[in-house]
């Protein structure tokens, strides 16, 4: 048992942007099929992690390896399947703006698997019902949508090829409770159902509370406290509690200008 | 530590100043250097991508042939004009039409076809990528498995390198009718006279060499739209910077090329 490697395994990720140091030695296993949220203040470089882990960044040094692949060391081809195994949702969402809304959802699959427009539409239709869009939704332009349409268009595009790895930036910010509970509930089926294995970064805690198996703090570029969700509430660390009470007094100093 | 004196220290700053400005130089070509041979290389290893690259052709050369047709249908009558006006002082009046047809297919042709396009289509691209980049658009592609230089660049650079040169061809008949018009309705040439001159001295090599310009200024105008999109960061201001970028480096570019492959084909 003990021999499996962690789908995601980071060790001593470092990311500095010229002189400010974002990521400092970031430390974090996400065992396979499991579910883990991030939480942290604002700008202490969560997404930045995630893009470290995707390749869009490049770490200035540490490992992280995705079921036991240094992701470091391959390129080309490799890389390319490699991509295959991630979904994911960005903060932003990225659409495609110059590509309707169907065709941002099956994108992956018309062009990376290569798959007919008119099965990949049926089957991006059916992401979008997912994520509680109904069909008219697919033929606007992604200009046309209310912001949490996009995030569901997000979403839909990020699970639409049933990745082993989803990533998870912030999905339930910008929506309704309600619409923000069933993106959770859409995000504990995809772990149940498709076996995924998923990184979440909220600041929402109810989110994180109903999605993750565990959850890890970042602060000041590491990684402070995990541990099951159940423990959050009785972490016996300052930070946390700040953090979950949402005081401003507190060892967590924000960096208010004035 | 002796102080420096006052002039010692205008003498460092100003050293220091052009140090980091050709340090930042080299740093620009290198990284240029690095994208164009990325691009190249995805340009020319599968998958490729035929229907973005026919959309680029369209845009490129379709939708650019009115403003280059128009530009080259005045300057071909105004270089009628001008050298008729010119020559008739010491009666060279027979050498217009080869002055036009030569002009036009070595320099003004794709030199100004090149500037145009510049205009059009380097500014888009810059501000297309650049868009998309700062929006994380770009990572998205990569992270659905999609190579953003195969997806964005290469369909790009071949569209340019392709056609630039049809574009410039059809410039060169447009332009050389333009002087054609002008001298046989207002200068009362013969028509077939004109046109004979036309051709009596008109070289392969003078509509080659234009061709070849075309190639190339067609590769500069897009490698500089990718380039400086693909580089964008910021937001909205990035991106404008990105386009006056791609745009401006595109001329200088065009400017400077022209005369070397100028001097390439014609320099004794
Ligand atoms: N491409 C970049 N270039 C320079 N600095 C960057 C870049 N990306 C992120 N940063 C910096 O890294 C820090 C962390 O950014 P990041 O986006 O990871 O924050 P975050 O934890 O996701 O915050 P939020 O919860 O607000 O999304 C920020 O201070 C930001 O300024
Ligand atoms: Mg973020």
């Amino acid at each position: 048992m003990n021999t499996t490697p962690p789908k995601i395994r980071l060790r001593g990720v470092c990311k500095a942007f010229g002189p400010k140091v974002v990521l400092d030695g970031v430390d974090l296993d996400v065992g396979v099929g499991e579910s883990v949220v991030v939480i942290g203040g604002s700008g202490t470089g969560k997404s930045v992690m995630i893009k470290c882990i995707l390749g869009i960044l490049e770490p200035d040094s540490g490992l992280i390896e995705i079921d036991g692949v240094d992701v470091g060391k391959i390129n080309g081809a490799d890389r390319d399947a490699l991509m295959g195994k991630f979904g994911m949702l960005f903060q932003g969402s990225a659409l495609f703006d110059s590509l309707p809304v169907w065709e941002n959802v099956a994108f992956g699959l018309i062009q990376a698997r290569g798959m007919e427009r008119q099965a990949a539409r049926a089957v991006a239709l059916q992401k979008l019902a997912a994520v509680g869009l109904g069909p008219e939704v697919g033929a606007l332009m992604p200009a046309e949508l209310s912001g949490g349409m996009t995030k569901r268009v997000g979403l839909a595009r990020a699970i639409a090829a049933e990745p082993e790895i989803i990533f998870f930036d912030e999905p339930t910010t910008g929506l309704d409770p309600i619409m923000g509970d069933v993106i959770n509930d859409l995000v504990v089926k995809c772990v149940r159902e498709l076996g995924a294995t998923t990184l979440s970064i909220t600041h929402d805690l109810v989110s994180a509370r109903k999605i993750a198996h565990r959850i890890a703090m970042l602060h000041d570029g590491k990684i402070i406290w995990q541990g099951p969700v159940a423990d959050i509430d009785e972490s016996g660390n300052p930070y946390v509690d700040q953090f979950i009470h949402g005081r401003a007094e507190g060892p967590i100093q924000m960096q208010v200008s004035g | 530590m002796t102080i420096a004196a006052p002039e010692d220290k205008v003498i460092i700053r100003v050293l220091s100043g052009v140090g980091r400005i050709f340090l930042n130089f080299l740093a620009t070509v290198g990284r240029l250097s690095v994208f164009t041979g990325r691009a190249l290389r995805h340009c020319v290893t599968p998958p490729f991508y035929f229907r973005l690259t026919i959309r680029q052709m369209i845009d490129i050369g379709y939708y650019s042939l009115p403003v280059v047709g128009l530009t080259a249908i005045f300057t071909g009558m105004v270089l009628a004009l001008q050298s008729y006006s010119g020559f008739s002082r010491f009666s060279a009046e027979g050498a217009v039409a080869t002055v036009v047809v030569l002009s036009i297919t070595r320099e003004l042709g794709p030199v100004l076809a090149g500037l145009m396009v510049a205009g059009r289509i380097g500014g888009s691209m810059a501000a297309e990528i650049g868009t998309m980049k700062v929006t994380e658009q770009i990572d998205a592609l990569t992270t659905l498995s999609i190579n953003p230089y195969k997806y964005l660049v290469a369909p790009r650079l071949i569209a340019g390198l392709a056609m630039m040169p049809i574009l410039v061809l059809v410039a060169d008949i447009i332009g050389v009718f333009g002087g054609f018009l002008i001298a046989v309705n207002k200068l009362d040439f013969n028509p077939a006279n004109y046109l004979s001159r036309t051709f009596e001295f008109l070289e392969v090599k003078d509509v080659v060499s234009g061709l070849v310009k075309a190639a190339v200024f067609g590769f500069v105008i897009t490698l500089m739209g990718c380039y400086h999109g693909y580089n964008s960061r910021g937001g909205a201001q990035g991106v404008g910077t990105a386009t006056i970028n791609a745009v401006v480096s595109s001329l200088i570019l065009i400017l400077i090329f022209n005369y070397i492959i100028t001097e390439l084909f014609f320099a004794i």
